[in-house]
């Protein structure tokens, strides 16, 4: 079986963006780059498949700018077999995104698309679900466990009351959440031998999919800072401030 | 015009957090409906319709629904959704599960997690983990949007809806639910709590987590965790409070040995009162926090729990 992975150029997770003087968004210059890390998740729990004889090919898929290709390749590197970049410079909106993978979909026929939960930049959570309905495909958003049966895939869910186990059935959508693996490194071996794979281009315009934006952007602000309070020096001192703030009775 | 908006709930009791929706969907248009899917559901869809400002309660009382799994809420939502001009649900694990489903197929962009109403068609919301808020105008037409319900008041009691039955979609027959595993606790949830407990790494195991019930048990609090904690198996992934787990804006965050995440921060820094707890007077959690004391939490929690308990303060009645 064949398992499609997209995969998302972010803000490295351990950067602290700042806000453009002019609110016209965030600054992203000379600031360091990184796969979503639960799209990391997304292809270590791809390569697991294939090392279990579960999956047969790996297809990794982006979609941004020519720097994506390097994503591409820390996935290829991972353990992907080839590479989609899907060329756009301006950021694109998470339903744009779906209908993207959607076509790919419709020309790769994958029987699993395994894609991260959410991107830790535009923090939407949509992708994985717009693109199971627009498939008309079942969908287990994140997954916690992840096992494949015949025809089904049986996934332990993280929701809000605990975990919930359902049966999909495949094709389907799988987005993961933190708890489902923890990402290898790429072995330099595999990161050299990673720059001989395949990675094809494509546009949305081949894909015949309209990827102007539908949301204006009025401003993108700081949010509302706290102040750091007061240190005290001991739990008795700690619970007046606590009383006097009136959240202890 | 109207609103309609997606109730969370158990099958047994409503959820805070559609009351809350109810507040957002009501700034946006009106009247309000809400919808109650679910199995022997009825008791939640009369809860829902002493909601203040809601118009009309629908139930779909089905074995389909008894789960909420995306897959069939799609379809269902879908049979009903075109007389409303905006399609609201909690961002819940469920409502963020289902409606980008259905924004798909209505091909209607998503606006997640929304924050503030600016306008009736211009929402704040977080990105970047909270490092930045976007506001964002959306286009003309259906808007499909979920809400950070600790953003908004639930909206008072006091309303008399109609409740009307209305019938199932179709099984698109795509999943099914086969278990769950979910937490158990007599503590009030997460999201609502007006006290949260929250802990970090920094307690050591599973076992030492358990240091914090006896406060959280005295103070009605919820107990939360970061996700240090969660990861290193100390307590359920439902506990993990953060950019990835709930969102919380209790009265009080105590944080005890939670060193302070950017994404752990995301999650809670819109709490009334931060106190934290932490042995390194360089973590992070004390940039946010009202009040912070340095001291080994080991020390700190008995100590805590005594004066409290000298004090008589937190005792339920």
């Amino acid at each position: 079986m064949k398992v499609l992975v997209p995969v998302k150029r972010v803000v490295d997770f351990n950067v602290k963006v700042r806000v453009k003087a002019d609110q016209s968004g965030v600054n992203l210059a000379n600031v360091k780059m990184s796969m979503n890390p639960f799209d990391e998740i997304a292809v270590e729990a791809a390569v697991k498949l294939k090392e279990s004889g579960k999956a047969s090919e790996i297809v990794i898929v982006s979609i941004g700018p020519s720097q994506a290709q390097d994503t591409i390749r820390t996935a290829l590197a991972m353990g992907g077999d080839r590479g989609i970049l899907v060329k756009a410079d301006a950021p694109i909106e998470p339903l744009a995104v779906a209908k993207l993978l959607a076509a790919i979909c419709g020309e790769e026929k994958p029987g699993l698309v395994l894609c991260g939960k959410q991107a830790i930049d535009s923090d939407a959570n949509q992708t994985g679900q717009m693109l199971a309905a627009l498939l008309g495909w079942g969908q287990a958003t994140f997954a916690h466990s992840l096992e494949l049966g015949d025809g089904t895939a049986k996934v332990a869910r993280e929701i809000d009351g605990g975990l919930q186990t359902v049966a999909v059935k495949l094709p389907a959508v799988v987005t993961t959440d933190l708890r489902l693996n923890q990402p290898r490194y790429a072995s330099l071996p595999n990161i050299m031998k990673a720059k001989k794979k395949p990675i094809a281009e494509k546009t949305p315009a081949e894909l015949g999919v309209d990827i102007s934006p539908r949301f204006k952007v009025l401003k993108v602000a700081e949010p509302k800072t706290r102040a750091a309070g007061v240190k005290v020096k001991t739990v008795s001192e700690l619970v007046d401030k606590l009383v006097e703030a009136g959240v202890l009775k | 015009m109207s609103a309609l908006v997606i109730a969370e709930h158990d099958n047994k009791t409503l959820n805070e957090a559609t009351a809350r929706t109810v507040t957002a969907a009501a700034a946006i248009s009106a009247p309000v409906h809400v919808l109650v899917a679910g199995e022997n559901c009825a008791a939640v869809a009369d809860a829902a319709a002493k909601i203040a400002g809601v118009e009309k309660v629908l139930l779909a009382d089905n074995p389909l629904y008894a789960k909420q799994l995306a897959e069939t809420m799609e379809t269902l939502i879908l049979s009903i959704a075109a007389p409303y001009d905006a399609i609201l649900a909690p961002a819940t694990t469920s409502g963020k599960n289902y409606l980008p489903r259905v924004a798909a197929k209505l091909d209607v962009p998503q606006i997640s997690e929304i924050i503030a109403v600016i306008a009736p068609d211009t929402f704040e919301r977080p990105i970047f983990a909270g490092n930045a808020v976007e506001t964002l105008q959306v286009p003309a037409g259906k808007k499909i949007i979920t809400v950070r319900t600790t953003a908004f008041k639930p909206a008072a009691s006091g309303g008399g809806a109609a409740v009307e039955k209305i019938a199932a979609a179709a099984d698109p027959g795509l999943s099914s639910f086969v278990g769950e595993n979910l937490s158990k606790s007599e503590r009030p949830e997460l999201t609502s709590a007006k006290i949260v407990i929250s802990g970090g790494r920094g307690l050591g195991s599973a076992e030492n987590f358990h240091l914090l019930d006896k406060i959280a048990d005295r103070l009605g609090a919820a107990v939360g965790a970061s996700r240090a904690a969660v990861d290193a198996g100390y307590v359920p992934n439902d506990f993990q409070v953060g950019q990835t787990g709930k969102a919380v804006a209790p009265e009080l965050y105590l944080a005890i040995g939670i060193s302070g995440a950017i994404q752990h921060l995301a999650g809670m820094k819109d709490s009334r009162v931060i106190a934290a707890i932490n042995k390194d007077p360089e973590a992070p959690i004390f940039q946010v926090a009202d009040f912070g004391l340095v001291e080994d939490l080991f020390k700190a929690i008995p100590e805590l729990n005594d004066e409290l308990e000298k004090r008589g303060l937190g005792q339920k009645a």
